[in-house]
């Protein structure tokens, strides 16, 4: 398929693969941060292809994983109230809060409803004027400019009916806290590409000289994410720290104005708690002043306030890059997508649900 | 799902015939062998691009008859409508249902018909029930399956499911892609008469291909190794997967199976496959190993390996 297939190339990726053998000298961690990132890396074997002294980690790019039990179980609450149909992406529906999912929730008489755009959801509102539809807004920079357009075109069509469940985080907050944290081994860093199309490189620029770290943009083919691999390394033998963007068929350094005008026009930045990682300062959005109306949780008085994650459950030391998800006990046994103890395996972005889904034991071992 | 059959239906109604763990049950009858084999439809929306719920009530019957080997002869049709289903709307389902009657070759000799209350069903649920013939000697199941046999594949993968995704107006996006829904029998036929010694047969519904293969793999007791280069998926469904992070080896398909055979037989079945229709494009696509038993493993475009287990639940369009 052309777009895709030269950058799944065989032959080209065992070229980088022995191009990143001959320049390491010692070992190295780095970090992948965004979950799609983390099934390219795993679904195509690309770790089985580096060196035995370069570990990749994976980061907290997943926004299932990082939607805190709270929020979701103010989702669940919203859907089962009558008169309100709720809407979500699709791989929100399984994971697990305190009450159940968004899954059961439907079973049990809730109207949930899968869109693929946030403007269906707004189109939704219109035909059913006599209901509230509320859109859960989840996701990263790549999903909050077309949340902001739905918020938009609702206040537009002065829709009284429409509002949104706001859980979007930002991705330089949560990089900043794991280089911050105290069992850091994160040492570079491949940047979500999709979510710098839209931000730019500046906020990574800041990063990259305030933690001497080098930071490579980097798309989700395979051949893209051995191309980032290198080029941290790169940077890593020669001392450097530095941004790079080897992305550019996608990725522009100014990122996307558009989407930036309209994102500053709609929502604010907020302190945002993640679940496995806790609060972090300034790391989410949410509406600004023009926009409170279409805010779901100031709309409905919702209670949900999460529970206690089960101890077992090492999804926060996952999330940071600390641990691997085989290095958690429960992986595998008493934790499986069938049933999911942490977010990690119940979403399709989850790196434990992507060790569960590509890896066993004795398959493809020095492949 | 397989979790439920096991843990529920096969512990209430265990028998041999049941154990066989296959599409469909082969059982003796005097001076010949029989197949039988029942599937109910829910499927949203009634009609799609290339089908409608009347062409996957017949088609999904006679292909699991046609995974035992056996030729369907007729079937039997349930109808649980839902009150205020518009008979027009019926009308085109019974239409769409005799035309796949009429291609498989199959008669719908017996059946009957519940009304149920307004909303408590999505329009018309459809269960049929099938009965074929074996006019073979051969044992076509997972029991057969050797360490050494060849996977072929009958053709591309994906196109129902993304067929289906696509005609759902709450995804919103449009696409030409057409599902595959078709009888399997003219393949399975091409197969019996060319002489080879089929070990077993799957067509690839729920779950796809992978799933498919893992069950075969889990229920044979065996490893299975594919190379996904050798699977072909078409542009047009492999570019709608990609962008709704969908696996197409995970897409239900309708007109597809794969087929374990002897590897000395498999250019010989390769051939009778693509003399018929609907595998003219089959292709082989890995082999039975001792192990790892119980897996499949995929050999990926890059040159690594991973697994293909069985699907979790349904396949959601992910978020970013």
């Amino acid at each position: 398929m052309k777009y895709l297939d030269e950058y799944r190339d065989a032959a080209t990726a065992r070229r980088y693969a022995r191009l990143i053998a001959r320049r390491v000298t010692r070992p190295w961690t780095i970090m992948e941060v965004c979950g799609g990132q983390t099934h390219s890396i795993l679904r195509h074997g690309l770790d089985r292809l580096l060196p035995g002294g370069v570990t990749l980690v994976h980061g907290p790019g997943c926004p299932v994983c990082v939607t805190p039990v709270a929020l979701i179980d103010r989702a669940v609450e919203l859907a089962r109230r009558p008169g309100v149909v709720l809407c979500s992406f699709g791989d929100m529906l399984r994971v697990p809060g305190s009450r159940g999912d968004l899954f059961s929730a439907r079973a049990g008489g809730g109207d949930v409803r899968v869109v693929y755009a946030p403007l269906d959801a707004v189109a939704l509102a219109e035909r059913m004027p006599d209901r509230e539809v509320v859109f859960f807004a989840v996701g990263f920079e790549t999903t909050a400019p077309a949340n902001a357009v739905a918020v938009a075109r609702a206040a537009e069509l002065a829709l009284s009916n429409f509002s949104l469940l706001v859980a979007q985080v930002l991705v330089p907050p949560a990089m900043e806290a794991i280089l911050a944290s105290p069992g850091n081994r994160v040492q570079g860093f491949l940047a979500p590409g999709h979510v710098i199309a839209v931000t730019g490189v500046e906020a990574y620029e800041t990063l990259a000289s305030r933690w001497k770290v080098p930071i490579v943009v980097t798309g989700f083919e395979p051949l893209d994410l051995l191309q980032g691999i290198a080029m941290v390394l790169r940077q890593l033998e020669e001392g450097r720290a530095q941004v790079e963007n080897p992305y550019a068929r996608a990725v522009r350094s100014g990122g996307n104005p558009d989407a930036l005008a309209l994102l500053a026009r709609v929502f604010e930045v907020v302190p945002r708690s993640w679940r496995g990682i806790g609060e972090i300062p300034r790391s989410g959005l949410g509406l600004g002043p023009a926009f409170r109306a279409f805010d779901a949780e100031r709309k409905f008085a919702l209670t949900g306030t999460g529970a206690a994650e089960d101890a077992a459950c090492m999804a926060g030391s996952v999330l940071r890059g600390i641990a691997k998800p085989p290095e958690c006990a429960v992986f595998g046994t008493r934790c499986t997508p069938e049933h999911p103890l942490g977010a990690p395996m119940v979403s399709a972005e989850g790196s434990c649900a992507a060790y569960w889904r590509y890896r066993r034991p004795g398959v493809g071992v020095g492949a | 799902m397989r979790n439920l059959i096991e843990k529920m239906f096969m512990a209430a109604f265990r028998n041999p015939l049941l154990e066989g763990r296959h599409d469909g049950a082969v059982f003796p009858s005097p001076g010949s062998r029989l197949a039988t084999t029942t599937d109910a439809f829910v499927v949203r929306p009634l009609f799609f691009p290339g089908g409608s719920i009347g062409t996957l009530a017949v088609d999904g019957t006679v292909n699991d008859l046609a995974m035992c080997g056996a030729r369907p002869v007729c079937l039997s049709a349930a109808f649980i409508l839902e009150e205020g289903l518009p008979m027009e709307t019926l009308w085109k389902v019974v239409a769409s249902m005799a035309e796949a009657a009429r291609e498989a070759g199959v008669a719908i000799v017996t059946g009957d018909t519940k009304v149920v209350e307004r909303g408590k069903g999505d329009g018309v649920y459809i269960a049929t029930a099938g009965v074929g013939v074996l006019d073979h000697a051969g044992d076509i199941g997972p029991r057969s399956v050797r360490p050494g046999d060849a996977v072929l594949l009958s053709g591309d993968v994906g196109r129902h499911g993304m067929a289906v995704l696509g005609a759902r107006e709450s995804l919103g996006f449009e696409s030409s892609i057409e599902s595959d829904c078709a009888p399997l029998w003219p393949a399975v036929d091409a197969l019996l008469r060319g002489g080879v010694e089929v070990h077993c047969l799957r067509d690839l519904t729920r779950g796809g291909l992978a799933s498919a293969a893992a069950e075969i793999a889990s229920d044979a007791d065996c490893g299975i190794r594919l190379v996904e280069r050798a699977i072909p998926v078409r542009e047009d469904v492999a570019g709608a997967c990609e962008l709704l992070g969908l696996d197409p080896f995970y897409v239900a398909n309708e007109g597809r199976f794969i087929a374990f055979v002897p590897e000395a037989s498999r250019f010989t079945a390769l051939a009778a496959l693509r003399s018929v229709g609907v595998s003219a494009d089959a292709v082989e696509i890995g082999t039975v190993s001792a192990g790892p038993r119980g897996l499949v493993v995929l050999e990926s475009a890059v040159g690594s390996e991973r697994v293909l287990d069985l699907l979790s639940g349904e396949q959601l369009p992910r978020i970013c």
